[in-house]
């Protein structure tokens, strides 16, 4: 019943480096990571703290993605990634397929509901309704879904900053059990006054650009974005050219904290072990690790300290893309993923921004400078989040 | 992939050992819950910061291990479209009401959609797979599928899945807006021929495996998700092809128990796809007793569950025809506004 591999078909990804993929790519290659006072947002914090905003007003968004300006900018940014994403894999119409669409995020429609409460608490009879409507994270994929064609699956999965890679495990274990021939899967979050605030009251957020697995960091700064794959079956991908293979993932969880990682970080280590084991790989079969490396203290200790000690044989080539992106929530699972599958397409390392001081409970730092030409076999993506979720992907040449 | 139902737990507006007994019946818009006490699983300076989805999803997950006889399931996957109302919600309002100035973190750490899952994890200890769907009225069915095509990847675990949504005073004001709801007594709301239903809310869990165990209560065959159907037809059409693949007919179905919610256009889809699939089937509902929520179906799953296993089906939930007696496989079909519909078959084992 669970037979055959899934393939990355092609990827989409909108974040504050770029509206489209080789955008981003551009950004990492020109070293611009990019972190900037809101220009979008607003907010009390506007002048504390740097985020990693889209640099596009929801008006052009709806413009590309071809919605209504007021839906919620998580809608607008999830369609333009999985429509990205959609043509990169060159598989024409999509109601040839059994198509799926698993997205995840944090925030739904928050962005607009926080505009309705402005009003609704002064008076419960106002607030316009339109801006409720869409406010659960499901609303927000069925919106894309619907954009795109897509009738045989709808899901949305909500595991914190977790949640895009849980998504392409989903979509995977879909299409192995024989029930969909393709899945465009990934995440999508905008930035919200919710989450900028919850993180602020959490003290994790940095005033100035994040600094992940360095030693004096103190915290991340918040992004927003989209990235989706194209999951497709091995019959599928017999007619195209696929980026490389999904090739093991594993969820675990670190039963620590509902917001910290364990000191050691187990439930690190268990994604990255089960992720191996699915695989059939060896930690010293990996080239390049994209890390979760956030840049708060407790996760880039935790982190690395899995790392070190799951890589025994010496630690590859890793790091965080989060230092160019920021923390994009339940849509870095997603984007991470497309820059995970490309890397190995096209032999790509990602710099690690603003590195300069080795973490002093660590034998390895991240890689620092952009090159392509590497011969990557496999890459790992790791996703760790709130309430313990743990997930890490491989992503393999063949 | 089939599954057992090894144990369930349910926290809803009716007693968690209700059936067979005496139904608790509600007048108003909305069904409250009747609280078991919380502090037999969860620590008394917990709860007080708890809001009452986590609370009725630790209380139901806990309650399904014990009726199945497990500590620590081998994942714990569950579905909730709304997630932590009661703690978002006081997070936003203060954020707003104090303009983003003198906020704390606990609402904000609690707000999140997988707390429920991460809470149950942490009260257990469970490093195991963990995974939070958020996905409307298919939040629970895609929690059970997940299951299942875990229990296909490895019969040795065992599942913990379940669902919960909470009502809370600005959710049901805003929803009331949307003109969803009416004032109504439980008893009659099936009958009541109007617009609009009663609000409810509620968890239920079930640990979930793929043998047969002496605390089996019933089979979970297969769940199905349809999205958008054109048609009533087009349902129709789909209900017939999805008992096929089981191996059925629609007279092999001994019970159809409904989602009907006492709304006039959102119960006549039930009764139209029937009349050309279901004449002779004994049909029953369930959300008289639960009120209508996304997650409500775990109500249903509930009920059919236990009904199998006692082999008898409570007499207030029939709406045609006579309660089956040692029913064999009760078919839940519900929907929600006619875009969502999932379809769980449950069988006797």
């Amino acid at each position: 019943m669970m037979t055959g591999s899934v393939w990355i078909a092609g990827g989409g990804v909108i974040s504050g480096i770029g509206r489209n993929l080789g955008a981003c790519v551009a950004s990492f290659e020109a070293m611009q990571p990019g972190m900037a006072y809101m220009q979008h947002l607003h907010s009390a914090h506007a002048q504390t703290f740097p985020v990693v905003e889209v640099k596009a007003g929801n008006d052009e968004l709806a413009a590309i993605a071809g919605m209504p300006a007021h839906w919620s900018r998580t809608a607008l940014l999830s369609r333009i990634a999985a429509q990205e994403a959609w043509e990169a894999s060159g598989l024409g119409d999509i109601r040839q397929y059994r198509t799926g669409f698993v997205s995840a995020n944090t925030v739904g429609g928050m962005d607009k509901t926080e505009e309705f409460m402005e009003a609704f608490l002064t008076d419960a009879s106002k607030g316009k309704l339109r801006q409720v409507v869409h406010h659960e994270c499901g609303a927000v994929t069925e919106l894309v879904a619907d954009a795109m064609g897509v009738r045989h699956h709808v899901s949305t999965i909500s595991t914190a900053c977790s949640s895009g890679a849980n998504a392409l495990m989903y979509g995977a274990r879909m299409i192995r059990a024989g029930m969909l021939d393709v899945v465009i899967a990934g995440g999508t979050d905008a930035l919200t006054r919710f989450t900028l605030n919850g993180f602020n009251t959490l003290m994790i957020l940095d005033q100035q650009q994040c600094r992940p697995f360095d030693d004096t960091r103190t915290g991340l700064n918040l992004g927003e974005g989209a990235g989706y794959v194209v999951l497709v079956s091995d019959a599928v991908a017999k007619g195209i050219k696929p980026w490389c293979r999904l090739s093991g993932f594993a969820n675990a969880n670190d039963a620590y904290h509902q917001t910290a990682s364990s000191p050691d970080g187990i439930g690190n280590f268990m994604a990255m072990k089960g992720a191996l084991e699915m695989g059939g790989l060896q930690p010293e079969d990996i080239g390049y690790i994209n890390l979760h490396g956030t840049g708060t203290q407790n996760n880039d200790s935790s982190e690395g300290l899995a790392i070190s000690r799951l890589f025994t044989g010496g630690v590859p080539p890793a790091s965080s893309t989060k230092s160019f992106t920021g923390h994009t929530l339940g849509a870095s699972g997603g984007i991470e993923a497309v820059f995970s599958a490309l890397a190995l397409r096209d032999g790509i390392i990602y710099p690690n921004a603003n590195f300069s001081v080795q973490m002093h409970e660590l034998a390895f730092s991240p890689v620092t400078a952009f090159s392509r030409g590497n011969h990557l076999r496999n890459v790992m993506s790791n996703s760790f989040g709130f309430g313990g979720n743990c997930s890490s992907l491989v992503f393999s040449k063949e | 992939m089939k599954a057992f139902i090894q144990g369930a737990g349910c926290v809803s507006a009716q007693d968690s050992n209700v059936f067979p007994g005496e139904v608790r019946n509600y007048e108003g818009d909305r069904l409250p819950v009747a609280d078991p006490d919380y502090k037999q699983w969860i620590d008394i300076k917990q709860i007080r910061r708890m809001g009452r989805a986590i609370k009725m999803g630790v209380a139901a997950s806990h309650m399904s291990l014990e009726n199945a006889g497990i500590k620590n399931p081998d994942a714990i996957i569950m579905g909730t479209a709304y997630g932590c109302l009661a703690d978002t919600g006081v997070f936003l309002q203060k954020l707003v009401s104090q303009q983003e100035d003198m906020l704390t973190p606990t609402a904000f750490i609690q707000s999140t959609h997988n707390t429920v899952a991460g809470q149950i994890a942490l009260l257990l200890g469970c490093h195991a797979y963990n995974n939070t769907f958020v996905h409307g009225a298919f939040s629970l069915e895609n929690a059970l599928q997940d299951s299942l095509l875990l229990l296909a990847e490895d019969p040795s675990r065992n599942i913990l899945a379940g669902a919960t949504d909470e009502i809370t005073d600005f959710s049901h004001t805003v929803l009331r807006r949307f003109g969803l709801y009416k004032n109504a007594h439980t008893s009659g709301l099936l009958r009541s021929q109007s617009q609009g239903t009663m609000a409810g809310e509620g968890a239920a869990f079930f640990v979930l495996s793929a043998g047969k165990g002496e605390h089996s209560i019933a089979q979970l065959t297969a769940v199905e998700m349809l999205y958008r159907p054109a048609s009533e037809e087009e349902t129709t059409e789909h209900i017939r092809i999805f008992l096929q693949r089981n191996g059925l007919q629609p007279a092999d179905v001994s019970l159809l128990l409904t989602g009907r919610n006492g709304d006039t256009a959102n119960d006549r889809y039930y009764e139209t796809v029937e009349q050309s699939l279901f004449n002779d089937t004994p049909v029953a509902a369930f959300k008289h007793f639960c009120g209508e929520y996304p997650t409500a179906a775990a109500f249903g799953v509930w009920l059919a569950a236990g009904s199998l296993q006692r082999g008898s089906i409570p007499e207030e939930a029939m709406v045609k025809g006579l309660p089956p007696v040692q029913p064999e496989r009760i078919l839940i079909w519900n929907h929600h506004h006619a875009k969502h519909h999932s379809l769980i078959l449950l069988e006797k084992c």
